[in-house]
């Protein structure tokens, strides 16, 4: 059992939890997931590291409820256990010196942009961070950004907070004036293709973290498979992190999709019966 | 002979005039439908009758035939003298898992092979009585716990809680080790878990086996992942005196044709792993779901590729299993091909995929195939399979699930230093000790072997517990007399390919 020390819901739908998992956290680095089952029934979640604290042996997970697992998982607190809690998983981030780094985080993507920011400043990199989101309220982790940034850019879709624009108007700004070494974009997949395709003319490296469909995590299902240049590699051990203008993004949407009707199922069975054990029996 | 009892005068019925007791199972129609198992096991009468049918050989070949070596005629011996508890004991000498090995050994191309009642008749069914007997001990016995030998004061690590580390793990409790298995999925039993389904061998099954490993005092530390969680070195200086690396052959293997990448194309790895580990065959009760459509295509002729065409058929599809050679070739064991075509699984032999054809949201549609037939032979003895041209066709489906292999997963070899690896990425491990490169490490079972059986991957268990034992005693790996018959057999296979 992986006891949750700390949650906080940052809107109705975007959580943090913090989880007691030492084993993970004594060697998790920027860049790795994780894999969390809630309970006996659960399915397997991969979510991918958005902090860890080696002393205390807890990570940190951010989280959007879209469906009936996360949503579940936001209704438990401080003081529940969640069942398996295993990592960490994937390939870390790699760590160095490039000069000037541009970190463009989209929604909840934000959170897993925070620990990389943090190491490549650490680096010696000047970081320039875009924090953006649809609108104010699901916009997170400015704070622990502008901390690691040597510059921020706040954008949302509506207006509502920052500059009204998209993600993809200050990067592309950015890649413009020029000095930019590499760039970082994570968040939904839609939001991934279009930073890659503003900065494939700049000719700069971009880095995407991808979150595909995935079931044991450690490559043996191959569930997460995407065409990376033309090649199918497994999201789990050869990522997540991947040169996101070799991706084809197109595909890896509609994997995505996969289980849209089974999770519009399983979700609407659950709101039915939540908390009615008579019902779920 | 007379033909007559001497102590009761009656005319006693030759061994071999008694037909193999068939082993009563669902109805196909029935069992299609669920996933309770289809083999319902001997009752005691049919025991007895099929443990009388067993010549009692002096020179037994199907103990040779066994990668374990069980004396099989002495323990069919002690079920015909209707005592089920001696057989079971006699089998625990060399097997720890009787239960499982009796269910999904591939019998006939072992033990019951060379049978000698199966040169002029059929062999003794020696799986059906190994099974009897563990059933027997799990509903009728008590489970006894054997003798465990004073602490050595040793640590081993196991990697992997499959059939191989579980076998290693209890052979070593047992000699008095202090042994922990590392598991890196939530539930142990690592292919008996996730890959042979519920109705080929249930999970209830399973979990006894395991709770016995735990029984003799070994730890299992579930949601553990070697090569990330804690490297294999980590282990070494964390207190392991050894280290045995079980953790099975990993990635699955796709074909490299077109469309693999479409909705609804599958890794028997994955398709069984969603309905075993995670039961989504119980979706939405358990939250994790497969998509299975109402026509599916199987790749493949294994066991894999006959467990997922019986999975996807149970969960309402109609099946059609493509495979490129001839039944002939058919790897899979006979009892599981003649389950599923009583099942109804629609065979499509000498066939290859071409390509999958998908939908504009990227959904399969239809798989193309063309027919094949069999040419020279080719280096593994077995008649090439070469296309007909003009031969394709198109058959439509809503899931393909390729079943042709797995490879390596490099996760843990990749971050261990000095693990010597050959060009498939496998294990490289002494044949006669499972020694690795690195010192105080071993490794068995698939990793090292490629994918193989249970019965192997156990076998490679007990070898890999003796080696420990002698390495952590400071003994030789191997006997004197060991190394004696090591060298005897290579000259006699030497002389035999002159």
């Amino acid at each position: 059992m992986y006891k949750i020390l700390e949650k906080v819901d940052y809107s109705d739908d975007v959580y943090m939890q913090v989880i007691e998992a030492p084993a993970v956290a004594r060697v998790a680095q920027a860049g790795q997931f994780i894999v969390l089952r809630i309970n006996e029934e659960g399915e397997r979640i991969p979510l991918t590291i958005a902090d860890f604290d080696r002393d205390q042996g807890t990570v940190t997970i951010v989280v959007q409820a879209i469906g009936k697992s996360t949503r579940q998982l936001q209704e438990l607190g401080a003081g529940d256990n969640l069942a398996n809690f295993i990592g960490p998983l994937g390939i870390p981030s790699d760590i160095e010196n490039y000069g000037t780094v541009v970190m463009a985080g989209g929604g909840v993507g934000v959170a897993p942009v925070y620990p990389i920011a943090r190491e490549l400043k650490r680096a010696g990199n000047k970081v320039i961070s875009i924090v953006a989101a649809r609108t104010k309220n699901l916009l997170l982790w400015e704070d622990r950004m502008a901390d690691v940034s040597d510059e921020v850019i706040v954008t949302t879709d509506d207006g509502s907070y920052g500059r009204k624009c998209l993600v993809t108007e200050p990067l592309k700004e950015l890649c413009d004036a020029g000095g930019v070494d590499l760039v970082y974009a994570i968040g939904p997949g839609i939001m991934m293709k279009f930073c890659c395709k503003t900065t494939e003319p700049f000719g700069v490296k971009t880095l995407v973290s991808l979150n595909s469909i995935m079931v044991d995590g450690t490559g043996m299902c191959g569930a997460c498979r995407v065409s990376v240049g033309g090649e199918t590699r497994f999201v789990c051990v050869d990522g997540p992190e991947f040169d996101g203008h070799q991706v084809d993004f197109d595909e890896l949407m509609a994997r995505q999709r996969q289980y849209l009707e089974q999770e519009k199922i399983s979700y609407d069975f659950y709101l039915e019966c939540r908390g009615d054990a008579q019902c779920l029996a | 002979m007379s033909g007559i009892d001497k102590n009761s005068g009656k005319k006693r019925v030759k061994k071999t005039e008694i037909p193999r007791t068939a082993i009563p199972e669902q109805e196909p129609r029935v069992r299609a439908t669920n996933f309770e198992e289809v083999s319902l096991g001997y009752t005691r009468e049919q025991a007895l009758v099929e443990a009388s049918r067993c010549l009692q050989c002096k020179k037994p070949k199907c103990v040779a035939g066994c990668p374990v070596n069980i004396d099989i005629p002495e323990f069919i011996k002690a079920l015909e003298e209707d005592d089920p508890a001696a057989a079971i004991a006699i089998l625990k000498r060399k097997t720890s898992f009787p239960a499982v090995c009796g269910r999904v050994c591939p019998q006939e191309d072992q033990c019951e092979k060379v049978c000698l009642l199966g040169k002029k008749h059929e062999p003794v069914a020696i799986g059906r009585l190994e099974r009897y007997a563990a059933d027997w001990e799990a509903s009728e016995g008590e489970a006894a716990i054997p003798e465990i030998a004073p602490a050595k004061g040793k640590k081993v690590g196991v990697v992997g809680s499959g059939p191989a580390g579980l076998t290693c793990a209890g052979d070593l409790a047992k000699m008095g080790y202090d042994v922990t298995i590392y598991e890196a999925l939530h539930k142990p039993g690592g292919v008996l878990v996730y890959g042979i389904p519920e109705f080929r061998l249930p999970k209830s099954i399973v979990q006894r086996e395991c709770e016995y490993v735990e029984s003799l005092g070994v730890e299992l530390k579930l949601d553990y992942v070697i090569g990330r969680t804690m490297t294999v070195d980590e282990m070494l200086d964390d207190g392991h005196d050894a280290v045995f690396i079980a953790n099975g052959a990993g990635l699955p293997v796709f074909l490299n044709i077109p469309g693999e990448n479409f909705n609804g194309v599958y890794s028997a790895n994955e398709f069984l792993t969603r309905a075993n580990l995670m039961k989504a065959y119980r979706f939405p009760d358990y939250d994790t779901p497969i998509k299975v459509g109402a026509r599916v295509a199987v790749i493949g002729g294994g066991n894999v590729a006959m467990d997922a065409a019986r999975t996807a058929l149970r969960l309402g599809a109609s099946v059609h299993l493509i495979y490129r050679r001839s039944m002939d070739e058919l790897p899979a064991r006979r009892e599981e091909v003649h389950h599923a075509q009583e099942e109804g699984i629609d065979f499509h032999l000498l066939t290859n995929p071409l390509r999958i054809i998908g939908d504009q949201e990227g959904w399969v549609e239809e798989i193309e195939v063309i027919q094949m037939e069999l040419g020279e032979s080719d280096s593994s003895g077995r008649r090439r399979p070469v296309p007909v041209e003009g031969s394709e066709l198109r058959i439509p489906v809503d899931t393909v699930i390729m079943a042709i292999g797995t490879r390596a997963n490099p996760l843990l070899t990749k971050s261990t230093k000095n693990l010597e690896l050959n060009k498939w990425g496998l294990i490289v491990a002494d044949e006669h000790t499972l020694a690795t490169s690195k010192e105080g490490v071993f490794a068995g079972g698939d990793i090292v072997t490629g994918a193989a059986t249970v019965i192997l991957a156990m076998g490679a268990g007990k070898i890999a517990a003796r080696s420990i034992d002698r390495y952590l005693q400071g003994q030789p790996l191997l006997t004197a007399e060991e190394e004696d018959e090591i060298r005897a057999s290579q000259e006699k296979a030497a002389a035999g390919a002159k």
